[in-house]
């Protein structure tokens, strides 16, 4: 269906025909608010608006990581004089451990999921984001997983192994349930992750407001788009790593166990995969917000728009071809160090050019130095310094030199803290008025950020000299008389400098404002959409206007009074439901009036079951964690049964100005069959991440196999026979559907789920008949683990070609309203490949060779 | 022989061609030196060949780099129009497009240079 256009292209207020009388804007205003309120009492909770959902989330991790700043000042203190014993040398391993799982995981990314998800609908120019209930879930997701891996130091059984777990360490005895926790309340985590990134791709591709145009998208969105499709590609290798991990933890499946043909550097190639690239993960969004703070304070636009947006891709390609300089000192080739080392050198390029499209927009224009502005500043010069150093232990040779020594723990912290930390602060100091309307406290914000600045260096610059010194990363104590006592001394009086300013934007957060009157709207004279924003209001934006420039309200005109005004698009919701507009990809051209989830309890439903399931594996509670398991399934088909695909009560809905757009969408132009296409790459990508195990095993050994059988060609290739058919029913019944013939499509529906039953079967009967011992050898376990996957997203189109079966009897699915088919189908085509790669590798290659 | 270049195509996934190539190449080259100094037995023993096919790769990943780099100063209109870009017309967002890609595939162009390069030095398995 296409969008009914009856007037005019750039429709203008003014020229609208018959602007609507007062009292109407007023009911509509009465109903708009109605419809976009919270739920009072305790059931505000359920709320699923991006501004709580955002809030939350910040707050939560920002809890977090205030929590694992006290670990560091714990740690800190141990090593502040030498031979110290403040703490127990167990507990001090748990507390850095903890400290750098806690940061990355659940304060660095998650932040700027929570940043994304309050700031992006309103710069957007959007009401809501595309998938509002998937966004609760992330977070409960978040909250349940992160209260389980921080409680765990309480219990004095946190994970002890260090932030990226090394085997045989982490898969010993000696490791405990930490090990476990890490990787089941992490695995929990990534799944929400996962949910933000695709959240934030589609509601950057198709929920910007008309007009906005790719060249015109505010930069952090620019960003955003970038580093969500690297979460959907870095994620699922850690993803499938854990798996490995814990299936050797828990069954004995010897994949990093050198003595049953595993080998331990599989995991620190799938860690890295994945770690590497969060780097930038974490990075990019940051300098998102300077970004955006740097032309509002000089008063001009970005210079270089189009360097940043290269930048942002090619920082985002380069970061994934960095991951072995972790591993340079594992004994791989000379030429594949090599290989890492000069794509960490060209990484420096892009990242590089929007240090100096910074500096140029500052040049060019008349500079405010605000405190946003301030840690701005902070930023530059720390991450310079970082940066610098990166390039250093980029070289090889020197990496040899500094490789776990404090060197490496000095270069991350400049990175990490100046290139994420600081501009969270820029940017809390600069959205703050977005919250509630008021302020931070200047005079604080000035103290903070020189007590912060000033701790900083004072803490990791001596790090650099005490591991030059020869002091190795994550000791419990040292001796006296090697030269690291003073150094450390240093450090540790540094760290608590910076806590005391950490301490200050807490007081300021908290407490501070209290008292204060509520500012302007938009107190910085900022150009972009968010600041149309009226706190107190949930509705995102009263009305969607059409964008016509970089930064909006400084080129358009009263366009801020006529949006609040609802003089712009979708100004009501006569319907009394939830709805925001999607638009083309490129030039932004309204396509849909998109209705949303509303409230709901569903998605908490979801996450607990999902979150009961993975606390029960850790403690190998198996019933629990089954009947768990079955309740999540049910509280996610209730939700996709009673949520989506809603069938319209009318075709069309009249947003205003003439246009009139449908109201459903199925196919390549909802918003549902995006977020599978982005769902599946990921999973995709977990199971390239196993598939490249089975490789990785073969190149190491002179005999793969070990000695032991295979699972034949028979059943592989029965399986896939079977998989195909399954593939070629799904694919049959939505063309029938599609073509009116409902009644063939439900047996097409029925026929492939028994089909791809068959075949989950024959997939399990090849390494079942052939009697493979996965405990054995790493040989048996890898084939194991690719048919175990082939089976479970078997078992996963079966349900979901029953679902749209029983939609379909329920006429909720119809030859027009026909989306979850098409996201069935969709799904079907991914799950082929999978069908398709399995089989034919662990059939036919080991004849192959 | 401009007639055997593709016609423009509207889309946002050009933008990653350039990029796309530098991964293909590296991944190329990583994995076939690895496997080749894992199993001497699978590829061959003589490390020159794995030289001269990392610089035949290297020569055509430029090469699509170059062609990339071209159709994006086509869709750049050839350089006609400075940047910023920033009207609200397709034109100017063809043109944003196109400026983009080429700065991509710029960037890409070195990247794959870097790539190359331990080949020139590197001239055993060593570890």
């Amino acid at each position: 269906m296409k969008a009914t256009r009856k007037t005019a292209t750039k429709p203008r207020p003014k020229k609208a025909a018959a602007a609507p009388a007062h009292t109407d804007k007023a009911a509509q205003e009465v109903q708009l608010r109605a419809v976009w309120a919270n739920p009072s009492g305790w059931r505000y909770w359920t709320s699923v608006n991006n501004t709580q959902i955002g809030l939350w989330y910040g707050s939560t991790a920002f809890a977090f990581m205030l929590f694992a700043g006290l670990l560091a000042l714990l740690v800190r203190a141990q090593l502040a004089v030498p031979e110290n014993d403040l703490i127990s040398a167990d507990l001090y391993n748990q507390a850095y451990t903890l400290h750098g799982t806690v940061m990355m995981f659940l304060f660095a990314v998650p932040i700027f999921e929570a940043v994304a998800i309050f700031l992006l609908p309103p710069m957007l120019g959007a009401r809501e984001m595309p998938f509002p209930r998937l966004g609760a879930f992330g977070f409960w997701s978040f909250l349940i997983g992160g209260v389980f891996v921080c409680g765990s130091i309480f219990f004095g059984a946190a994970p002890n192994s260090g932030w990226f777990m090394y085997p045989p360490l982490a898969t010993s005895e000696q490791a405990g349930i930490g090990a476990d926790i890490w990787l089941l309340g992490l695995s929990f985590i990534e799944v929400a992750s996962l949910a933000a990134a695709v959240e934030l791709i589609v509601g950057i591709m198709k929920c910007r407001a008309p007009g906005m145009r790719v060249n015109l998208m505010p930069l952090f969105a620019w960003y955003l788009l970038i580093v969500a499709g690297m979460i959907v590609f870095a994620f699922p290798p850690l993803i499938a790593g854990d798996l490995l991990f814990e299936m050797q933890r828990m069954f004995g499946w010897p994949f990093f166990d050198a003595a049953r043909g595993g080998d331990p550097l599989l995991w620190q190639h799938l860690f890295w995969i994945f770690g590497h690239p969060e780097v930038y993960i974490i990075f990019l969004p940051a300098i998102a917000l300077l970004a955006m703070i740097i032309p509002t304070f000089a008063g001009r636009p970005i210079i270089g728009y189009s360097w940043i947006v290269l930048a942002a891709v090619g920082t985002g390609f380069l970061s994934f071809g960095l991951w072995v300089h972790h591993m340079f000192a594992t004994g791989l080739p000379q030429i594949s160090l090599a290989f890492f080392s000069a794509a960490s050198g060209a990484v420096a390029i892009p990242t590089a050019v929007q240090i100096f499209v910074f500096i140029a927009t500052m040049l060019a224009g008349r500079v405010i130095f605000s405190t946003p502005m301030l840690f701005a500043m902070g930023v530059l010069a720390i991450f310079v310094m970082g940066g610098l150093t990166g390039v250093m232990v980029a070289l090889v040779p020197f990496d040899w030199q500094a490789h776990d020594s404090y060197f490496i723990v000095a270069h991350l912290h400049y990175v990490l803290i100046g290139g994420m930390l600081f501009p969270v602060f820029a940017g809390l100091y600069y959205y703050y008025p977005l919250i509630n309307g008021k302020h931070m406290s200047d005079k604080v914000g000035r103290f903070a950020f020189w007590m912060m600045f000033c701790g900083f260096n004072i803490t990791f610059f001596p790090m650099h000299l005490a591991g030059l010194r020869g002091m190795p990363r994550r000791v419990y104590t040292y001796p006296a008389d090697i030269g690291w006592d003073w150094l450390n001394l240093i450090s540790t009086m540094g760290a608590v400098v910076l806590g005391i300013g950490m301490f200050a934007v807490v007081v300021d957060v908290t407490l501070h404002r209290r008292n204060k009157p509520k500012g302007e709207q938009n107190p910085w004279n900022a150009g972009t959409l968010e600041w149309l924003n009226e706190p107190e209001e949930n509705w995102g934006v009263r009305s969607i206007p059409q964008v016509e420039s970089r930064y909006p309200l400084w080129d358009q005109r009263n366009l801020a009074a006529e949006v609040r005004a609802g003089k712009w698009y979708l100004p009501d919701a006569k319907e009394g439901r939830r709805e925001t507009l999607v638009t083309s990809v490129l030039d932004a051209e309204p396509e849909q009036v998109l209705r949303v989830g509303g409230t709901s309890y569903v998605t908490i439903v979801s996450a607990v079951t999902l979150g009961t399931v993975f606390v029960a594996l850790t403690f190998k509670w198996w019933a629990i964690s089954l009947v768990s398991g079955i309740a999540f399934v049910a509280a996610v088909l209730y939700w996709l049964w009673t949520g989506t695909g809603e069938i319209p009560e009318k075709d069309e809905k009249d947003i205003g100005h003439g246009i009139s757009l449908p109201l459903y969408a199925s196919g390549v132009k909802s918003t549902g069959w995006w977020a599978m296409f982005i769902t599946m790459t990921g999973d995709g990508t977990a199971f390239a991440s196993l598939v490249f195990g089975y490789f990785f095993f073969w190149t190491i050994h002179e005999d793969f196999t070990g000695g032991t059988a295979g699972p034949g060609v028979f059943w592989p290739m029965i399986a896939l026979a079977l998989f195909a058919m399954a593939w070629i029913s799904t694919v049959g019944a939505r063309e029938s559907n599609r073509r009116g013939g409902v009644s063939f499509a439900r047996m097409l529906l029925a026929g492939g789920a028994l089909l791809c039953a068959a075949g989950c079967f024959a997939a399990l009967a090849g390494p079942w008949t052939t009697g493979m011992d996965p405990t054995v050898h790493v040989y048996p376990a890898i084939v194991w683990i690719l048919v175990v996957w082939a089976a479970i997203h078997g078992a996963l189109g079966i349900i979901m070609q029953l679902y749209c079966l029983a939609r379909s009897l329920a006429g909720r699915l119809t030859p027009d309203h026909d989306m979850e088919l098409h996201n069935v189908a969709l799904y079907w085509h991914f799950m082929l490949v999978t069908a398709l790669v399995t089989c034919l590798v662990v059939g036919l290659f080991p004849r192959a060779i | 022989m401009w007639h055997l270049l593709p016609k423009p195509l509207e889309t946002l996934w050009t933008l990653f061609t350039a990029p796309v190539v530098w991964m293909v190449h590296f991944l190329v080259c990583y994995v076939g030196a690895a496997i080749f100094c894992e199993k001497p037995g699978f590829l061959g023993a003589d490390f020159s060949n794995l030289r001269i096919a990392i610089a035949i790769l290297t020569a055509l990943a430029l090469a699509m780099i170059v062609i990339s780099a071209f159709l994006a100063y086509r869709q750049w209109g050839f350089g006609t129009g400075d940047p910023p870009h920033d009207d609200p017309t397709r034109r100017d967002r063809l043109l944003f497009q196109g400026y983009a890609t080429l700065l991509l595939s710029g960037l890409s162009f070195v990247a794959v240079i870097f790539t190359a390069l331990p080949a020139l030095f590197v001239t055993e398995c060593l570890r």
